[in-house]
């Protein structure tokens, strides 16, 4: 079974990459609409992976809000007002939420600030970050946010734009996502990762065997704000619009987390189906929405509310019946009934065999 | 914009105090959940916003405020009480961070409950308490009626911990939650019986909040943050803590509102409590466990 797996990963990257011709043929025109789906659904993706890596080891963080706003905003801030091109901004904005990360997980870990203490600490961070984005409204335009300054035709190398080339932008989102992936895979793989399991599972046992559990914690939190920042700058770059609302704040903060806990936290592609259950979610019910006068006229203007009603009764829902979301749960199911197929052949054979059941006698 | 120690100062640091009144109201109930259940209702501020709208509409249905803010507290109360039954008690022997996130789950259906019901525009109240005057300073009779009943609140429950067998029960679960099983104590009921009063304090905090602020359905999300922010300054679980992080904490906000713009207060109130709990884990007065 094991030696089929590169050949999946393959069929699946392959297949992931012939969606843009897909969509082509089957759907030519709304093919615009499509694709912008599956880039905000790709750029997600790469974001919940990027929280995933530490919400799996027990750091559940509400503060990614604050690493993908800071991410957002550094670039295009850099780009607005100092002309500099985002691959030094973006660069920038990377360093800039790892830093902050470090400097607010390192006196965490240290003090072993753990739990509802390490949520609501970092749910402080993004509040601040979110007010600090609005209180710089001069240069940030405050809650109603800003544009990056379009440079050309809208699609450049130099200025990291290529929104009008969707195209183009579904593969830039698309290898953010298989690096996203590869960073999951590396971590999952090295020695840090049965490190951070046993720090997840016993603080003091992990330091007693000689892990040194603040460096572990630092390095995965560096790392995962890192990504989260990444995944803001290029949302950014995508949507060409930045609010304090859509790529920072605890909403974001809390979509990231209920994604991820939808989609599966501790498998590989629990972040991606979370990210495509989510964005389907909230796209379906808006079509459903617009398609259906009776729905509408029962709705009103509150029907854009829906989504986040149901987003949230499902949140109840999944923590309390599926905790390992709708993959891991599948995974689950999966394994359990080839286990139970090999028992069941191993029982067939023997009664073949002629060995008898039991000694009953 | 400019800082200087005259009477709007003043007028600013006597506002802040009348601030922390209902802050630390709003800290109470979320505290006394906390250190009893030990699980951290992220929606509590959503609980408050059910209850202003609950009072909005059974006053505007013509009941007298006062009936109306007892049917506030009352919705909130049984509110608490099903939230603790229906949401915390499935998970309440799984890993802490799940009922923090199962409640962060009730918030986003609260929140967008209210906008399908009741719209997204400010609904007020249409009471105006008018303001008292003093020395050239002014301050709203609604803010000065908050700080008393926050008080009030505050030494209601104190009593009711204190003196009632109830509360002395509840006590008593909050330090140990294994032995007090063994004495034949029923932990399920005095869980719900502390959801149901958590609950009724958020719903006094909402009939003070009415006469103060317009409601809409993310009125949570401005208070929110700021109540979690005090209880575990002051120390989760510990009252008297919230008590104090509430005046500190909207000392910050209306010094820091008068002098900058309001964010730049908040902000800083946010950034002062992440330094303060790197200081001291535990909370500035809570005691190491």
């Amino acid at each position: 079974m094991t030696n089929l797996r590169p050949v999946a990963a393959v069929v699946g990257i392959v297949a992931v990459a012939a969606i843009p011709l897909i969509v082509r043929v089957l759907f030519p025109a709304s093919e615009k609409y499509y694709l912008h789906l599956l880039i905000q659904i790709l750029l997600w993706s790469f974001i919940y992976t990027g929280w995933s890596l530490m919400g799996r080891f027990g750091l559940t963080s509400l503060g990614h809000g604050a690493f993908t706003g800071i991410g957002a905003y550094a670039t295009v801030l850099l780009w607005n007002y100092v002309g500099l091109t985002p691959w030094i901004g973006v660069p920038v904005g990377v360093l800039l939420a790892t830093i902050v990360g470090v400097l607010v997980g390192y006196p965490c870990f240290r003090l072993r600030i753990t739990g509802h203490y390490f949520a609501l600490l970092t749910l402080a961070l993004t509040e601040f970050v979110r007010l600090c984005i609005v209180g710089l409204r001069d240069y940030t335009g405050g809650s109603l946010g800003t544009q990056p300054r379009r440079y050309g035709d809208g699609v450049s190398l130099f200025a990291l734009q290529f929104e009008p080339d969707r195209v183009l932008a579904y593969y830039i989102a698309f290898v953010l996502w298989l690096f996203g992936l590869y960073i999951w895979l590396r971590v999952d793989r090295s020695m840090d990762r049965y490190a951070l399991d046993a720090v997840s599972q016993d603080e003091d046992a992990a330091a007693s065997v000689g892990i040194d559990v603040t460096r572990e914690k630092l390095k995965i939190t560096a790392l995962s704000a890192a990504m989260c920042a990444l995944g803001g700058a290029f949302f950014a770059q995508y949507q060409m619009y930045i609010g304090p609302d859509t790529i920072a704040g605890l909403g974001i903060s809390l979509n990231i987390v209920f994604a991820v806990i939808a989609g599966g936290l501790y498998v590989m592609l629990g972040p991606t189906v979370g990210a495509v259950f989510t964005q389907l979610l909230a796209e379906g019910l808006r079509v459903a929405i617009q398609g259906s006068a009776t729905l509408r006229g029962l709705l009103g203007s509150s029907a854009l509310a829906l989504d986040q009603a149901i987003y949230g009764l499902l949140l109840i829902l999944f923590i309390i019946y599926m905790p390992k979301g709708i993959l891991g749960t599948l995974i689950d199911w999966w394994r359990r009934r080839r286990a139970s197929d090999e028992v069941t052949l191993a029982i067939a054979t023997a009664a073949e065999a002629g060995v008898p059941k039991t000694n009953s006698g | 914009m400019d800082c200087q120690l005259d009477i709007f100062f003043a007028e600013a640091i006597l506002n802040g105090l009348l601030l922390a009144g209902l802050l630390a109201l709003l800290a109470l109930g979320l505290n006394l959940i906390f250190g009893v259940i030990d699980v951290v209702w992220i929606c509590y501020a959503e609980l408050v916003m059910v209850g202003m709208y609950g009072i909005n509409y059974a006053y505007k249905a013509g009941i007298p405020f006062l009936l109306a803010a007892l049917f506030g507290v009352m919705l909130v109360a049984l509110a608490g009480a099903i939230l603790h039954y229906l949401v915390i008690r499935p998970v309440l022997d799984t890993p802490p961070i799940n009922q923090l996130l199962v409640t962060g789950g009730v918030l986003f259906l609260l929140q967008a409950a209210a906008t399908m019901a009741f719209g997204i525009e400010f609904k007020t109240l249409g009471i105006r308490l008018g303001s008292l005057n003093v020395a050239d300073m002014s301050f709203s009779w609604a803010r000065i009626w908050a700080f008393t009943m926050a008080l009030a609140g505050a030494l209601a429950l104190w009593l009711f911990l204190k003196r009632t067998y109830l509360g002395t029960a509840i006590r008593a679960i909050a330090q140990d939650r294994q032995v007090i099983a063994l004495m034949g104590v029923d932990s399920r009921r005095l869980y719900l019986v502390t959801s149901a009063i958590g609950g009724g304090l958020a719903g006094l905090a909402a009939a003070l909040m009415v006469l103060q602020y317009d409601i809409y359905p993310q009125i949570g999300l401005q208070f929110g943050p700021l109540i979690f922010m005090i209880c575990v300054l002051g120390g989760l679980g510990n009252m008297i803590g919230g008590f104090i992080a509430a005046f500190i904490i909207s000392q910050f906000i209306a010094v820091g509102s008068s002098c900058f713009h309001t964010e730049w207060g908040y902000a800083v109130a946010f950034l002062f409590f992440m330094v303060a709990i790197f200081i001291r884990p535990q909370g500035l007065f809570g005691t190491k466990s």
